[in-house]
């Protein structure tokens, strides 16, 4: 292989107080991802490098950061991809705890104010009600496949740009309240919690967090649109609420 | 207590490189920008500044249907009997939702774009004025009453004065209707009527069939509203061309 010009990779030197970039020149070789480069910046320059990382293979989700200002896994972007100099930062919706690692348990806070699967007294104790149809069950993967690598939340500019960790759940959850809102088997009315406390409302589907997702969750066209939609038919719909009242519903 | 932690340490801006595309992250913006100002300056010029779209068997979509009202004496711009109803349409249209909010609003600019510091954390997305965009159903079905007409005058063109005839401009009304289909059957207010409310795809295969229809045209539902965009605009400026007599009536026309 043709020698190649080593890589400049200028990454956040710092904590919650503050910091700076601090470039090291790492050699480049083939098939390299920014995740390897900033190992060995670790190994061999710089052994009090923080950087979280599990799988190095885009499934756990833990080595979220910022290449070039952009949302991403490190483990899933090719050196290549970029040129001679690449910039790594964390996550900026998050607290830096050091480094490139962030504290991202405000999701984990937001996770627990989603009631669970619940299905009904009938279903719970049937096994039949359980057996289910492959089209139902396709619909449910996609929301499944989130690794909780919090992408979509560090790129959603109503929590990135905005702060509002208030009012907005932000497109993660979202996605886990799509998975159980659209269950077959879940009894529980989730659209009143989506109007209130969990926002749906503050999303104007600018669709960053599909854009960004390595799983490439639908986060938009298949989570938040649809979300919207059920909201509107209990909020925004008088005619659908007419026919409801017509129907002592 | 529930804790809302702020964001991390203030950093120097970097330019954000985005790497699902190879363009400069202002592009998109700026010519979604130039392309619907365009559209409204010339649609306000066709409702407000002309008083008809026939011409021979041909309609513009801009008068579908065709409503001549006089009021005091004054003919009512007949256009705008219609133009309501695709601009409800596309302005509570989830897409382009996404199209203004980032061209216009830059509620982002663009993805991971630092936002102008004018924005600050009294944002309300849309449950504010904009929770209007909510009522995206009731333009569809005004829209969808309007496709019937739509249809109705593209298949009716073909017909004119007891025989068959075809011209460019018949090629024109067929495309255009055809592309505003594409577009109106694969709205996202359509896809959750035709089977996204249910939680059960196999209760329904009818539904589930109709839900799938959507949802093939709903992939490139964007395609879609950019091509209808344009379809509109070239059926309109032909027949007002052949109209305003700029264009020579010529037997293809
Ligand atoms: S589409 Fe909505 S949830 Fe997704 S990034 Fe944009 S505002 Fe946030
Ligand atoms: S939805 Fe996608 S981007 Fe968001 S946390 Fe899950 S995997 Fe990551
Ligand atoms: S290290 Fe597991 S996702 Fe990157
Ligand atoms: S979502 Fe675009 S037309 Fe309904």
């Amino acid at each position: 292989m043709a020698s190649v010009s080593p890589l400049q990779l200028s990454v956040f030197r710092g904590d919650a107080e503050g910091g700076e970039m601090v470039t090291y020149s790492v050699p480049v070789r083939e098939g390299m991802v920014v995740l390897d480069a900033v190992l060995w910046a670790q190994a061999n320059l710089a052994p009090d490098l923080a950087v979280r990382w599990n799988c190095k293979a885009a499934k756990c989700g833990s080595c979220a950061a910022e290449v070039n200002g952009f949302p991403r896994l490190l483990c899933k972007s090719p050196v290549a991809d970029y040129g001679e100099e690449i910039s790594v930062r964390p996550m900026a919706a998050f607290p830096v705890v050091r480094d490139l690692v962030t504290d991202v348990s405000w999701n984990y806070e937001v996770n627990q104010r989603i009631a669970p699967f619940t299905p009904s007294e009938a279903d719970r104790d049937d096994p039949r009600a359980w057996r289910m149809q492959q089209v139902d069950v396709e619909r449910a993967i996609e929301f499944r496949k989130c690794i909780e690598c919090f992408l979509c939340q560090d790129v959603c500019h109503v929590l990135r740009n905005h702060g509002r960790k208030d009012a907005y759940f932000g497109p993660r959850f979202m996605v886990r309240m799509a998975s159980l809102e659209m269950h077959p088997k879940d009894s529980l009315d989730r659209r009143p919690q989506l109007k209130g406390e969990a926002g749906v409302g503050y999303c104007n589907i600018t669709k960053c967090c599909q854009e960004v997702c390595p799983e490439h969750i639908h986060i938009t066209d298949n989570a938040i649109i649809p979300l919207k939609e059920r909201m509107a038919d209990e909020y925004f719909d008088p005619v659908r609420s007419l026919l409801r009242r017509l129907g002592g519903r | 207590m529930q804790t809302v932690p702020s964001a991390g340490p203030k950093l120097a801006r970097v330019p954000v490189r985005n790497p699902y595309s190879a363009l400069p992250n202002w592009l998109y913006p700026a010519l979604v920008a130039v392309t619907l100002t365009a559209f409204a300056l010339y649609s306000a010029w066709v409702v407000f500044g002309n008083s008809g779209g026939r011409f021979g068997p041909y309609l513009s979509p801009f008068y579908s249907p065709e409503i001549t009202l006089r009021l005091g004496g004054f003919l009512v711009p007949p256009a705008l009997w219609v133009a309501w109803a695709p601009l409800a349409f596309r302005a509570t249209c989830y897409y382009y939702r996404k199209a203004y909010f980032r061209s216009f609003f830059w509620h982002p600019r663009s993805c991971a774009v630092p936002e102008p510091r004018s924005h600050g954390s009294n944002y309300r997305g849309e449950t504010g004025f904009w929770a209007l965009n909510n009522l995206h159903r009731f333009a569809l079905y005004a829209i969808t009453v309007q496709m019937a007409f739509l249809w109705f005058d593209a298949l009716a063109q073909f017909y004119y004065q007891g025989a068959f005839r075809v011209g460019l401009g018949s090629l024109l009304m067929i495309v255009n209707v055809v592309c505003l289909s594409g577009y109106t059957f694969g709205c996202h207010a359509l896809r959750h009527l035709a089977g996204g409310r249910s939680d059960c795809f196999s209760c329904s295969r009818v539904r589930f069939r109709l839900w799938k229809g959507v949802t093939v045209l709903n992939v490139r539902h964007d395609r879609w509203a950019w091509v209808s965009l344009f379809t509109v605009l070239g059926t309109d400026l032909y027949i007002r061309l052949l109209v305003l007599g700029v264009l020579p009536h010529a037997p293809w026309a």
